[in-house]
């Protein structure tokens, strides 16, 4: 369908209602507005803490209330099995990647409706907008990361080779995001029941993950259907890594990568295909 | 196939929408009650037919066709003007043309970069400084980084905010942030350009400065397709004109003739404007002469689709050649089934408070306030006359226009009360 060529050749577009979808141009011309990429992260980067008093440490509260909350409620009142490490750590160890998890999913799923006065009146390849509020989320989790690692100094865990595999993790962590990010936010634009309903269904979602209780817990012939839940292995590989509680967990990392892949895929797809009727449901 | 010249080729481009969808009324309790506990059901249903249509699916009471097989060409260079009624499906060709909204059938060539500035200032965001917005939105507009980065210094310089650069665009004024954003859109240089009633924005000033870049950028060869509601500028700008009704091309030919064609022509009764050049065909006599009659916003627009929330202003413009005494102007209102609201001229008042007529031209204006119509359709007739002596001009000629109910903040007053006029009066205990 519409294709901007490289520069040296002039530009021809052809719109054409009845051609067939081009995902090599569709591609390019995503890497043709790169540019819009950056600047749109960095305009949420820019503005999202703008007139508070904390700044960048809101990236950090959420998380490390959760964590004292939990400590309380699950580590000392319920006694939660923590691994064998202080309960602190273990849910903090989780929470840095399950808040990114959370807030890019709201990211995204708002994301369309928020950039409705631009998508009306300019065109782009609308797959960026979800990619940038997944994206502009890594921040936080950045700063989140770096709480961590203050917490592992202060209650004595080392550097360990096994570090080397947490960007890969990072990674998988992100293409989980992205895939339900791009489902969820072409969904939302027609149905807003999505975004009344995602706030709950991502608390419910943790309880789903491993984020209070440890893998162990759950029975072993469970294990299968609890890895489809791509954040799983992400959470239970955080824990590996950086707090040595259990070997890395492979297999939930295999399906997790799986799964993740799946709904990228075909959250891609379907966001494209939804792609030309955004401007009009919107 | 395209020949070396054209730039855009629109071959039988059709865009079907489909409309909200018809609320059934239930007026039992069961009724309701059904409908509440179904409601989810035909709520998937209906949201679902936002962007399904079934095949063939081409009459149906919600479906519109914002344009129903429209084709032209435009050649390199060519500057064209798009002319129509609200609603006549010109904002829709150049959502496609600039690819916002995608068609339902045909097929469009384009050649060359295209610019589409349907809005100024899209995705500015307050917080932002001047010079991170110039950024942003150049960006958003289809500039690349080092696009920005070069034409920076010139676009702040033609903006003349050069001052205020790093200060966050929230403390602007609005005719500051207007201006930075102009200056952004301006320093597009696309090949092709598609400009959609930005005019209509910033003060006398700020547009006389728009209509000159506009035509920079049409003298220096680039193909510019204009869409507006302003005749003055169309004629200015545009060597061609295309003229859209019900989603078809009526007319497509030189401006002069196209734009006469639309404002005198025979939809008589569908227009919000018509304006008479010609000395010898304007309406009137006994000196009085007829040269213009607008419907207009609040922002001076013509227009003919209001809210009963805004107030209306009917404009007169008219000649005198000789001053004519005891003269009155004014307007019979009718309501779209024939019944009639009111009739008003410009000397009901006391007399220190008549509008003065001059000798030569004069232009006056009457307000129809806010919160007094009901929703519909109305019909505006001028009455002109020599008091006790004569009319001038008898309930001709005429515009109509549209409103639409939606003053009253009660739960109970409904958009379908009945009668002309519609006011929300005071109501209180007395006893």
């Amino acid at each position: 369908m519409n294709s901007p060529t490289s520069e040296d050749k002039p530009f021809v577009t052809v719109i054409d209602a009845s051609a067939k979808f081009g995902w090599w141009n569709y591609l390019q011309e995503v890497w043709f507005y790169r540019d819009l990429f950056y600047f749109l992260v960095w305009r949420d980067l820019k503005t999202r803490y703008a007139q508070s008093v904390l700044g960048i440490g809101w990236a950090i509260i959420q998380p490390l209330f959760s964590m004292l909350v939990f400590t309380v409620v699950f580590g000392n009142m319920a006694r939660i099995s923590s691994d064998g490490v202080p309960y602190a750590i273990f849910s903090f160890a989780a929470l840095v990647p399950w808040t990114y998890f959370s807030g890019a999913l709201t990211g995204a799923g708002g994301s369309l409706i928020t950039a409705r006065g631009i998508i009306t009146k300019v065109y782009f390849p609308r797959i960026i907008v979800p990619l940038v509020a997944v994206t502009g989320k890594l921040w936080d989790f950045g700063v989140g990361l770096i709480v961590l690692f203050a917490m592992m100094v202060y209650f004595g865990f080392g550097v360990t080779p096994q570090m080397l595999l947490l960007p890969m993790v990072t990674i998988l962590m992100i293409l989980a995001a992205s895939g339900i990010g791009m489902w969820v936010t072409a969904l939302a634009i027609q149905y807003r029941d999505i975004n009344y309903s995602l706030g709950f269904v991502i608390q419910l979602l943790m309880y789903a993950s491993p984020v209070v209780y440890p893998t162990s817990m759950v029975p072993e012939r469970f294990q299968f259907l609890y890895n489809l839940n791509p954040m799983t292995s992400v959470i239970e590989s955080f824990r590996s890594i950086l707090l040595s509680t259990n070997p890395i967990p492979w297999d939930g990392l295999a399906i997790g990568l799986f799964v993740s892949l799946l709904l990228s895929v075909s959250g891609a797809v379907y966001f494209i295909g939804m792609e030309r009727k955004f401007a009009d449901v919107v | 196939m395209l020949s070396n010249n054209t730039a855009i080729s629109v071959e039988n481009i059709s865009k079907r929408y489909r409309i909200g969808y018809q609320e059934e009324r239930h007026h039992t309790l069961v009724g309701s009650a059904l409908k509440l506990a179904v409601q989810p059901l035909r709520n998937a249903r209906n949201l679902r037919r936002l962007t399904k249509f079934a095949s063939g699916e081409v009459e149906s009471p919600d479906i519109v066709w914002a344009l129903n097989d429209i084709s032209f060409d435009v050649q390199r260079g060519e500057v064209i003007g798009i002319i129509g009624h609200n609603g006549a499906g010109k904002s829709t060709i150049l959502k496609i043309l600039s690819r916002i909204t995608f068609p339902t059938n045909g097929r469009v060539v384009i050649k060359g970069r295209v610019g589409s500035l349907l809005e100024v200032g899209t995705g500015f965001h307050p917080e932002l400084t001047g010079r991170e917005n110039v950024y942003l939105n150049g960006t958003i507009l289809g500039m690349s980084r080092t696009e920005v980065n070069r034409k920076f210094d010139e676009i702040v310089e033609f903006s003349g905010v050069a001052k205020f650069i790093d200060t966050p665009v929230k403390r602007y004024s609005s005719g500051m942030s207007v201006r930075l954003a102009f200056s952004v859109a301006a320093h597009l240089d696309p090949e092709i350009l598609l400009v959609d009633e930005v005019l209509s924005v910033g003060d006398a000033g700020f547009q006389s400065k728009c209509i000159g870049k506009m035509q920079d950028v049409a003298s220096q060869g680039r193909t510019v397709i204009f869409v507006s509601h302003v005749m003055q500028a169309i004629r200015n700008l545009c060597d061609r004109t295309i003229h859209i009704d019900q989603g078809r091309i009526v007319n497509d030919g030189p401006t002069q003739q196209v734009v006469r064609n639309y404002l005198t022509g025979d939809s008589e009764n569908q227009l919000s404007e018509r304006v008479w050049g010609d000395r010898n065909t304007q309406p009137g006599n006994s000196g009085f002469r007829l040269l213009g009659l607008r419907i207009l916003d609040s922002d001076s627009n013509t227009a003919q689709a209001f809210r009963t929330s805004e107030s209306i202003r009917i404009q007169i413009e008219f000649e005198l050649d000789k001053l004519i005494h005891e003269i009155g102007v004014g307007y019979d209102l009718f309501f779209a089934d024939g019944s009639m609201v009111y009739r008003s001229y410009h000397y009901d008042d006391i007399p220190e408070r008549w509008p003065e007529i001059q000798l030569g031209y004069n232009r006056l204006e009457c307000v129809i306030p806010a919160g007094m119509l009901n929703g519909g359709s109305y019909i505006v007739r001028l009455c002109v006359l020599q008091q006790d002596i004569k009319w001038i001009l008898n309930s001709t000629p005429e515009l109509s226009f549209d409103v639409e109910f939606d003053h009253s903040r009660s739960p109970f007053f409904f958009k379908l009360r009945r009668g002309v006029i519609a006011p929300v009066l005071e109501w209180k205990r007395s006893c």
